[in-house]
């Protein structure tokens, strides 16, 4: 494969392209069985119509709403139909010939839409996943080829130093600077992973890019490889999604088929090999170590930091570990440079960052807003508040590493350095909003049995030490636990904080400790001797 | 002086720390003069009394009993020790917590396990019903000082009321103090 | 070789390059408890009782909690093996493994020969705060010779090692997560069905409580030589036999 061919596959895919296309969401949360058979009865509809020389029906990833799913948008005018069923599909239809629509539409100018900043996502909803050439249509492998043969992998580490990118799996850690550490080690051979173990409650940033655009973080994974002089990849991704696994199979067939996976891509010496690793339901595989012992057919359980990955990883070779949506952006940094980006956000964290909004929330569904956005523009606006005449009381973020924010610190910027300072974490993604119907001991304990059952059973204070947190948890919910038993709990997320092996381990008080920051009468309301004033 | 006024108390537990406390031969001689044992299986005493300053748990909490007990001598005693292994930790009294219910051990014990036709025993005010699980002394009232041991050697239990006698402090320490078992 | 110079609990000591903190410590006669460690096998850090504290070097930092067994030495590293908060956390790290399963010295094999009744006295704890789980553990004693008794694992995980390390057969591994992750034997059959276990004995040396035993051995019998299996690990490495 060379530019040309590359650029030629594009231009005759746009051609390709009808004046209108209407696109089905095919991802996991607008239930794939239902949305495929939309898009059956829309394209019955297109040729009844006798519109097909216009108007062209296809599959498409996520369209970010998914609580008002299945979702159908109409492209140029921007137009999305919101819980459309099969039987709307001629009236859906018609209205491209002016006629009113049966279906419940929502305007381009929802807020929804118009407030987010679409990088990791900006094709997410507008190509056909499970189709190369659309992603090369709309600039696809550019980027691999640009890095291949007008970057020295020098060149390439600097450009993501500039960025400014941070690991976006949790910690944030620089992404610019990892990507360095693994090209200087020094090792047989290397090797790049993509840690697509996504397990927190509530979260489905990555799952939906691996679903809506596969291909993007393939891209992102051969720009890595060549930057740190790996030739085998690994994508580790979790059992229950299916429908990712699959397109990413698809995707790593069509990518070999054309020469932009496997050996001598584009033209060049360089060789990159990718295989599927798919998860067996431990959340603690999302952890690197235990990601690679997992990988290397072990059991999936931490090991002692350093060595990093990045000196001695898979089978003892450097390793570059990176979550989905870092990879998700490696492409579009190297298109359009790092000073782009770097100008996105706020100074310490930049770029984007995709959340899942769930929970008690008007507009649930996947978004992307800039780094540094408030909280409060993404539950009020974007979110839309709570539904109904609730009131939202608190967002938990990070999963069951993060913490619970309340309602008073909505102004708080979203950024590494601020969340960490109210006691909470960027983490992967999850943002779970909760309206005052919520109990916040509910809340802490969810996450706490959730670790609970997460454990690996390695270190004492994660296994027995959350056993135990959720027993007097239990207790306080309960009505029995006294004061006693809350300092002991308090004393007990230190320990299991700062003795546990793990990331799993060391933030799994975090739900504890930021519901008692933030809320520490409901906790004390519950104690039997509480004093009644 | 005023002697102390001592009790000893016999809940869920096999009658050795109380052995062993009689084990401590002549010194209990000694003892008397320094103490007035107020309540105890060594004295024929029914109601648990008043102002009691000193008392030696024997035994887990297994029974409703022995919660109405504790709980009464929590109120009267002004230091309650953990005497023992089952007073500390519940230890062999709490070895039926991990089988099943109360109902279906008891089942199993006096009827499948028995060889004479037999029913759990269950005369209301006579026989006191068991408690779900098992649990130490602490698990239900403040107690003051562990004394653990099963049973805690007689040179143990001495060198703790030694000290108590002298007024010392009793944060007990080291293999001769605190091991278990 | 090159020798570094750090500081233990204010005093100067010096290492070999590869040394661990807990190799230092103990050559110069400063003791941190440890559980999962075995002179002769991998360190894996899971007990946490080895923890000591790595001062930062800055007020505005605090200083680092690292295991002992598998943290290097660095040259000038001032570490404290002893402090309130190392002591704190060290009881509440022995309370909780003894509310996990159910540790009954009193009807114990090892009781007097038991590392995990020694810490427990070492680290002070006189009783239990937390709520014993009392999990319903299996004991199985289908193997000729020996038994294990799951209510008396601690997960350290040395039976795990030297089977795989010292003996090559890995008959010992882990199963299940959480607290309910248990030592298993072949592929989780009983002992005695496990075909790949040769009989040798090494994870009965180890076993630093009661859990793994000789069959016959009553309460508090269970003595053993856990020494053997770094002699035995010199004599194959090193190709001397002392001890």
């Amino acid at each position: 494969m060379e530019l040309a061919e590359l650029l030629d596959i594009a231009e005759e895919w746009q051609k390709a392209q009808k004046p209108i296309r209407i696109c089905c969401c095919t991802s996991t949360a607008c239930q794939p069985t239902v949305s495929l058979a939309i898009k059956q009865a829309l394209e019955e509809a297109v040729a009844a119509e006798d519109l097909e020389d216009q108007v062209q029906v296809c599959g498409v990833g996520c369209l970010g709403l998914c609580g008002k799913g299945p979702l159908v948008k109409i492209e140029p005018d921007e137009i999305v139909y919101e819980q459309v069923s099969p039987d709307q599909a001629p009236s859906i239809v018609a209205a491209l010939k002016g006629e009113t629509s049966a279906a419940s539409k929502l305007e381009p100018e929802h807020p929804f839409f118009t407030r987010q900043m679409k990088v990791v996502l900006e094709h997410s909803g507008n190509i056909d996943p499970e189709r190369i050439e659309d992603y090369i249509r709309v600039g696809g492998y550019q980027a691999l080829y640009h890095a291949l043969h007008e970057m020295t992998t020098d060149e390439v580490v600097d450009a993501m130093v500039s960025s400014g990118l941070r690991g976006r799996g949790g910690a944030g850690y620089p992404t610019g600077l990892k990507w360095a550490t693994v090209a200087k080690s020094r090792g047989e051979r290397k090797f790049v992973v993509c840690n697509g173990d996504e397990g927190d409650p509530g979260a489905f940033m990555d799952r939906s890019i691996l679903e809506s655009d596969p291909h993007r973080v393939l891209e992102g994974m051969a720009i890595a490889a060549y930057t740190v002089g790996a030739d085998q990849g690994f994508l580790y991704i979790r059992g229950e999604y299916p429908l990712a696994i699959k397109r990413l199979q698809k995707a790593i067939q069509q990518g070999k088929r054309m020469g932009l996976l496997g050996t001598q891509i584009f033209e060049t010496s360089f060789n990159f090999r990718v295989d599927i690793r798919i998860g067996a339901g431990a959340f603690v595989c999302g952890e690197e170590t235990a990601l690679m012992a997992s990988i290397e057919g072990g059991r999936g359980t931490p090991r002692p930091r350093p060595p990093y990955p990045a000196e001695s990883g898979l089978w003892g070779y450097p390793t570059l570990v990176n979550n989905v949506e870092t990879f998700a952006n490696v492409a579009s940094i190297i298109r359009n440079g790092p000073k782009w980006f770097a100008d996105i956000g706020t100074e310490g964290s930049k770029g984007t960052k995709v959340f899942a909004l769930t929970g008690q929330i008007a507009n649930t569904g996947l978004i992307e807003v800039p780094m540094g956005t408030p909280l409060r523009e993404i539950v009020e606006d974007i979110g839309g508040g709570a539904p109904g005449y609730g009131s939202v009381k608190a967002v938990q973020t990070g999963g069951p590493s993060g913490g619970c924010i309340p309602a008073d610190l909505f102004d708080t910027s979203l950024d590494y350095e601020s969340l960490f300072r109210i006691g909470s974490i960027m983490g992967s993604g999850g943002m779970v909003v909760m309206d005052e119907t919520t109990s916040m001991i509910d809340v802490a304990d969810f996450y706490v049995e959730f670790c609970m059952d997460e454990s690996c059973g390695k270190c004492v204070p994660c296994r027995v030490g959350t056993q135990q947190m959720h027993q007097l948890l239990t207790k306080i919910r309960s009505g029995e636990a006294t004061r006693d038993d809350l300092d002991r709990l308090e004393e007990l997320c230190d320990v299991v904080r700062h003795t546990s092996f793990c990331g799993l381990g060391q933030s799994a008080p975090n739900p504890v400790l930021s519901t008692l920051r933030y809320f520490r009468n409901e906790y004390e309301a519950l104690l039997s001797d509480h004093d009644v004033v | 002086m005023d002697r102390l006024t001592l009790a000893t108390i016999w809940l869920g537990g096999c009658s050795g720390c109380h052995m062993s406390f009689l084990d401590m031969d002549e010194w209990l001689i000694a003892l008397a003069e320094r103490v007035e044992v107020v309540y105890s299986p060594f004295a024929d005493v029914k109601t648990y009394p008043d102002n009691v300053h000193v008392a030696l748990i024997e035994g887990a909490i297994a029974n409703d009993d022995h919660l109405k007990l504790i709980q009464q001598a929590r109120r009267c005693t002004d230091l309650l020790i953990a005497f023992g292994d089952c007073a500390v930790t519940g230890n062999v009294t709490a070895l039926r917590n991990p089988l099943s219910s109360v109902q279906d051990i008891l089942q199993y014990v006096y009827v499948e396990a028995s060889d004479i036709e037999n029913t759990p025993p269950d005369e209301a005010g006579i026989v006191p019903p068991l408690l779900d699980r098992v649990v130490p002394v602490h698990a239900v009232v403040p107690v003051d000082v562990y004394l653990p041991g099963c049973p805690p050697p007689a040179d143990r239990i001495r060198a703790v009321l030694e000290r108590l006698l002298v007024g010392e402090a009793l944060q007990l320490a080291g293999r001769e103090l605190i091991k278990f078992g | 070789m090159t020798v570094k110079t750090l500081t233990i609990d204010d005093k100067l000591v010096s290492a070999r390059e590869q040394d661990t903190i807990l190799d230092v410590a103990r050559e110069s006669g400063i003791p941190i408890p440890t559980l999962c460690h075995l002179d002769g096998v991998k360190d894996v850090g899971a007990c946490r009782l080895c923890l000591v504290e790595i001062a930062s070097g800055s007020p505005d930092r605090p200083n680092r909690l690292q295991p002992a067994c598998v943290t290097k030495v660095v040259e000038g590293m001032v570490v404290y093996t002893a402090t309130e908060r190392l002591k704190k956390y060290r009881r509440m790290i022995v309370e909780l493994l003894f509310s996990e399963r159910n540790h009954i010295c009193s009807v114990c094999v090892a009781n007097g020969h038991c590392e995990l009744q020694d810490i427990a006295i070492t680290v002070g704890m006189d009783h239990v705060r937390y709520e014993y789980v009392s999990p319903l553990c299996e004991v199985d004693i289908t193997h000729g010779l020996f038994g294990v008794d799951q209510n008396r694992c601690i997960l350290c995980t040395r039976c795990v090692r030297v089977c795989d390390e010292i003996e090559g057969a890995h008959t010992w591994d882990v199963a299940g997560r959480g607290i309910g992750a248990r030592v298993i034997t072949d592929l989780h059959q009983s002992w005695g069905e496990a075909r790949s276990c040769t009989s040798c004995g090494k994870c009965v040396l180890a076993c630093p409580t009661g859990a793994i035993f000789r069959q016959g051995a009553t309460v508090a019998e269970m003595d053993r030589d856990r020494s053997r299996l770094s002699v035995l690990m010199t004599a194959r490495e090193k190709r001397e036999w002392i001890g």
